[in-house]
């Protein structure tokens, strides 16, 4: 069997880990990312619209385009590239950590390194995970597929289509199927609120005349071979009117009901899991509570946009340079969602130096105030103009914020 | 078509024609199997809780009961010879009342009067040492170490492979439509136009065991659907049980069992309900809130939001609950094996030996193939190596290298052995090597899969199928659709 000895080892070669790569090799670290499919960039391949890149080059580039700019980097900097590999197993050994990767060539390498970074994204909620009871023909296909059949193998999944969540990828595939001549029918929401952005409800979804039914259910699949059509129940408080109820007919139906880090790998090696996000439980520097062990991205939760995937994940990589060196947090305490809040990352904090966290919030409020208590002092007060649950929100508390407790403990983050 | 003269026509490609098929493989015979899928067990087999039964639900008095008791003794030789996945973890009944411990006492008197080995009463203790997941309410239980779990769709490939690696023809998108009995024969013709000629029938149909009956002018009786359904938990469940648990049963069946299925997976089910319709496959919500609270009634740790699928499957059921196996007393040559509902996996091991005692009875002379071989290749896979064999199955195969399907762990090799054995579907793919069964249900994978099928095949990807007749998956291609013009200002 081949063995390969490096510093660190990052699973996943999109956005999260080329960032976490670059930034780790950046520091002068010998730094490898294994990769199952053909080339960097992960998803954002098959994301060939626009509007990504805005907050980190300051101008709006589409999928390949952001995914080049970093492969681009990665390619001219001392970083190993194992494409075509997957990772098959993962252990503690030593005082360090072994990894298996699998490829045709060259293939089962064993790899020894000092740390790992999770950054291997996340797959989509599908028929199955929402119980959208009915047949089991074929046309049902998750957004992502879809996607990934159209854009990167020109197939077009069918003609007359509707699609369920109306969160990005969804409003996004209705533009996508349109414009590849399907008749998209109609998307359907089970939220009283659109999950997607504004921009995209208007650009995707009125520029077409497409229908969007917020406090909607598919209750029911119909057709015995292809989709035939569709039952849709409206909500009045919640719950399903099932007198109300409607059929569309159409003969496919796209799933764009949310993602889910695909933690498989990371469950493997018996890292904790969050509950509310699904990623691992990591510290203030993004470790997990395995040693070595790192995960950033959306592996550790979903975000909203890849700018904040890569800034996070830049981040990650620093940190691994410090646990090289052998630098540890002093003393760490947990982050707790309080108040409205539903998940907040990382799930600890440490008083000496500056801490960035990402979170959502259950509510969909405007003005709303983020407080951030320890021991029942605010620390730490925000407005916020707007907040609903689609968007994550991000705050940062520097040094100087936590100077003002003298008795440091469990912070918890709310928001009114 | 060449071979079109057979001595014995098997019609149904489930697992009852398919071990029918395999035991008349070993004697110097013509045989056919005839299924009107495009693949086998794409009907009643392939939605099967995939239990080989304990032996105890029902007394010596019924065929069923006695071919299940023989039949599940059958499993291991089977299984060293085909290599399906099966095991034997044992199978626990959960009572929960003084009531309940009554019906179980009259199961173990039934797996006595069966000659069950190794059945065991237990008191609470006992039980919950067995299955700690158990509800704590549990008063007792039986426990039948006999019996087990296999992938039932993997069970029905195997015993098909064997049965046409030693000579067996497969016929598959042929549906009997019609039959005519001349001479010593009959003339059996598919709805496509297709034309064989066999001595004997035998009617394995299923759910169309009746239609097929009275196609050949044999006895008339009716198939009644009984409808399962099924909910499938991802691989990490930590409510997974170490046995298959049953509840104490009810009149119309065995009730909902949580089963711990021989891939890893957790599954749930199945219901028990009448319809008319054959071909209606839907699942509903009112029953996925049945079957969670029935078990959960046996482990309540067991949570709605680890479901990964759900699918249902339709029991060919008879008036009178047992099987109906015999010689027909209208029609020369033709055997009728209907009613195989449940234990029927189980039991059809020896339902085979009957049939093939049966054609023996009825003039058949069978005479055992000298160069008949039972076993089939164990087909390497890469969720059952350890890294050192992986590496030199690749070195051996470096398609073993590639991960197609991650959630399962499926190389490429193995998708391409089962196109080769002729699985050329999505769901003939899924079932022969689990790709698409995992926790993204094909979210990552399914192109891949098409692809490959269309590069083994030269099938055009517009013509790849689900399963078959109309479950195409995408038929055209950019450009084929006219766009709205004002679509191309956006």
């Amino acid at each position: 069997m081949n063995t390969a000895e490096f510093d660190t080892l990052v699973i996943g070669g999109g956005a999260s880990g080329m960032a976490a790569a670059l930034s780790a090799a950046e520091e002068g670290w010998k730094v490898v990312i294994v990769e199952r499919e053909e080339f960097l960039g992960g998803i954002l391949h098959q994301c060939i619209h626009n509007g990504f890149g805005l907050h980190y080059f300051k101008e709006e580039l589409t999928g390949p385009e952001y995914a080049e700019r970093f492969s681009d980097m990665v390619e001219s900097s001392k970083i190993t590239v194992y494409l075509n590999m997957t990772i098959m197993d993962i252990m503690k050994e030593g005082d360090g950590l072994t990894v298996y990767g699998l490829s045709m060539d060259p293939g089962m390498v064993r790899f020894k390194v000092r740390a790992v970074v999770f950054a291997n994204g996340c797959r989509e909620r599908n028929r199955g995970n929402i119980g959208i009871p009915g047949t089991r023909p074929s046309g049902v296909f998750t957004a992502g597929l879809a996607q990934r059949l159209v854009n990167l193998e020109g197939f077009v999944p069918g003609k007359e289509c509707v699609i369920v969540g109306s969160g990005d990828i969804g409003l996004i595939m209705a533009r996508r199927m349109s414009w590849i001549g399907a008749n998209v029918k109609a998307v359907v929401e089970i939220q009283p609120n659109p999950a997607g952005l504004t921009r995209n409800i208007v650009q995707c979804l009125n520029d077409f005349d497409i229908p969007l039914y917020l406090s909607h259910v598919v209750g029911k699949i119909k057709g015995k071979e292809r989709v035939e059509g569709v039952e849709v129940i409206p909500l009045e408080n919640g719950i399903q009117q099932p007198e109300k109820m409607f059929s569309l007919e159409c003969d496919t139906l796209l799933l764009a009901v949310g993602l889910v880090p695909d933690n498989e790998l990371a469950r493997k090696i018996g890292v904790e899991l969050n509950q509310e996000t699904g990623g691992p439980v990591v510290d203030s520097r993004l470790m997990t509570a395995i040693e070595g062990v790192f995960a950033c991205g959306n592996l550790l939760h979903v975000h909203d946009l890849v700018d904040f995937v890569t800034e996070e994940s830049s981040r990650c990589g620093k940190f691994v340079s410090e646990f090289l060196i052998g630098k540890r947090p002093e003393k760490q305490y947990r982050t707790n969602p309080g108040k409205n809040v539903k998940y907040i990352v990382p799930n600890y904090y440490e008083g000496a130096r500056e801490n960035v966290f990402y979170m959502r919030t259950l509510i969909v409020k405007n003005n709303a105030i983020l407080s951030v208590k320890v021991k029942g002092t605010e620390i730490y007060r925000k407005k916020l103009r707007h907040i609903q649950p689609s968007e994550m929100i991000q705050f940062s508390l520097k040094e100087e914020d936590f100077k003002l407790i003298k008795d440091k403990g469990v912070m918890e983050v709310s928001i009114e | 078509m060449k071979e079109k003269k057979f001595d014995v026509a098997i019609i149904g490609g489930g697992v009852v024609g398919a071990a029918i098929a395999r035991k008349l493989s070993s004697y110097d015979i013509a045989a056919v199997l005839l299924e009107k899928e495009c693949d086998v067990s794409f009907g009643v087999s392939k939605a099967n809780s995939g239990i080989i039964h304990g032996g105890f639900h029902h007394g010596p008095g019924y065929l069923k009961s006695r071919l299940e008791v023989q039949g599940n003794r059958m499993f291991d030789q089977l299984e060293e010879e085909l290599h399906f996945p099966f095991k034997r973890c044992g199978i626990v009944v959960a009572a929960f009342s003084e009531e309940e411990m009554k019906t179980v006492q009259q199961l173990y008197r039934n797996g006595e009067a069966n000659k069950i080995i190794g059945l065991e009463l237990c008191n609470r203790a006992r039980i919950l040492e067995l299955e700690p997941k158990l509800n704590r309410d549990v008063v007792g239980g039986l426990y039948a170490p006999a019996g087990g779990i296999i992938e039932p769709y993997r069970f029905v490939f195997s015993l098909v492979e064997s049965a046409v690696k030693n000579g067996v023809k497969l016929l598959t998108d042929f549906e009997v439509v019609s039959a005519q009995r001349s001479n010593d024969h009959y003339e059996i013709r598919s709805s496509t136009g297709d034309i064989i000629f066999s001595k004997w029938v035998i009617n394995a149909a299923g759910l169309f065991a009746d239609r097929v009956s009275s196609v050949f002018g044999a006895e008339e009786f009716r198939i009644i659907p009984r409808k399962g359904e099924e909910f499938l938990l991802g691989r990490d469940s930590s409510s997974r049980p170490e046995h298959v648990i049953f509840p104490v049963p009810g009149a119309v069946s065995k009730g909902i069992l949580v089963i711990p299925t021989v891939e890893g997976t957790t599954m749930i089910g199945p219901t028990a309900r009448e319809q008319e319709s054959k071909d209606d496959f839907s699942t509903t919500e009112e029953n996925l809130n049945k079957v969670f609270s029935s078990a959960r009634r046996l482990i309540p740790s067991l949570s709605q939001r680890e479901i990964i699928t759900s699918f249902a499957g339709l029991r060919p059921a008879l008036k009178g609950g047992d099987f109906y196996i015999g010689i027909s007393g209208q029609q020369p040559g033709f055997i009728q094996v209907a009613g195989i509902q449940s234990p029927g996996l189980t039991a059809v091991p020896a339902i085979a030996e009957y049939v093939k005692d049966l054609l023996k009875k009825d003039g058949l002379v069978l005479t055992e193939k000298i160069d008949y071989d039972p076993s089939i290749p164990d087909l390497p896979r890469i969720r059952y190596s350890d890294n050192n064999e992986i590496d030199s199955l690749i070195k051996e195969n470096p398609a073993f290298g590639r991960i197609v399907c991650r959630c399962e762990s499926v190389s490429e090799a193995e998708i391409v052995a089962a196109v080769r054995n002729g699985h050329t579907t999505l769901d003939g793919v899924k079932f022969y090597t689990r790709a698409q069964m995992g926790k993204c249900q094909g979210g990552f994978c399914t192109d891949r899969i098409v692809k490959i099928i269309s590069r083994e095949t030269g099938m055009d990807i517009g013509s790849i199928t689900k399963r078959g007749r109309g479950t195409y998956l995408a038929r055209n291609r950019i450009g084929d659709f006219e766009v709205k013009d004002e679509y191309s200002r956006v």
